[in-house]
């Protein structure tokens, strides 16, 4: 399963990585288990592993609940403080 | 009243009389009721904030902001719904956010306007980053900006 994986603000700074194409392993069907599975890779992910670290599938707000399917594109953010 | 919305993310400054005037020149909108957001110099001279850069997710962006003005149109009988949301650098004093919503009366257009404004600031996504003479930091969300969400979602 194909997907790209984007970051944003301070968590992209945090990673030092804004963009990710990566072929997931198979059972990884939601959010929580995506972030779970990136977080897993090694110590340098642990800033996605904040609780308050968001959540978009194809550009839609999503919950940790949310399905992940191939050739989505997948982004955490942390809170948005835009206006 | 069938003005269709625009929005806009854009580096650019906007022209606020203008903005406002095409949202006013059907002839059908009773009220137009806008709000402009501006980049604050800091609350004292220890805190200064030297310029804001805005980040923000391209696509995801105008998708977030169009869903609220639909929203918004789900709520109250609205005119042309304008929301201009700039990016980039950014020094105190300069605009960075409009909104402005026609409506037959005050009412609509106030409510709509404030509407817009809370669910922005917690739906859509734009990240700030200050520059201090201390160095550059993220801005954290607040917890009062989500109390103001919140808020429209009791009320429903």
């Amino acid at each position: 399963m194909s997907i790209t994986i984007l970051y944003f603000a301070s968590l992209r700074e945090a990673l030092g990585t804004e963009r990710e194409q990566l072929e997931l392993p198979a059972g990884i069907a939601s959010v929580a288990a995506l972030r779970a599975w990136l977080v897993a890779r090694g110590s340098e992910w642990s800033p996605l592993a904040a609780s308050r670290v968001r959540a978009a599938v194809n550009q839609a707000l999503v919950s940790e609940a949310a399905a992940v399917a191939d050739g989505d594109e997948v982004a955490f953010f942390p809170p948005v403080t835009g206006g | 009243m069938t003005t269709p919305e625009s929005i806009s993310v854009q580096l650019a400054d906007f022209d606020v009389g203008a903005e406002i005037a095409a949202l006013s020149g059907d002839g059908a909108a009773g009220a137009v009721a806008s709000f402009v957001g501006v980049v604050r110099g800091g609350d004292s001279a220890k805190d200064a904030i030297l310029a804001m850069t805005l980040e923000h997710y391209p696509g995801m962006t105008e998708r977030a902001l169009a869903d609220i003005v639909v929203l918004a149109r789900q709520r109250w009988a609205l005119g042309g719904v304008r929301v201009i949301h700039r990016i980039g650098r950014l020094l105190p004093g300069e605009r960075i956010v409009f909104v402005g919503v026609a409506g037959r009366h005050r009412g609509e257009a106030f409510a709509a306007c404030e509407f817009i404004m809370d669910y922005l600031k917690t739906q859509a996504p734009f990240w700030k980053k200050e520059e201090t003479a201390q160095g550059a930091r993220w801005v954290d969300a607040r917890d009062s900006d989500d109390a103001a969400l919140a808020r429209w979602q009791e009320k429903h």
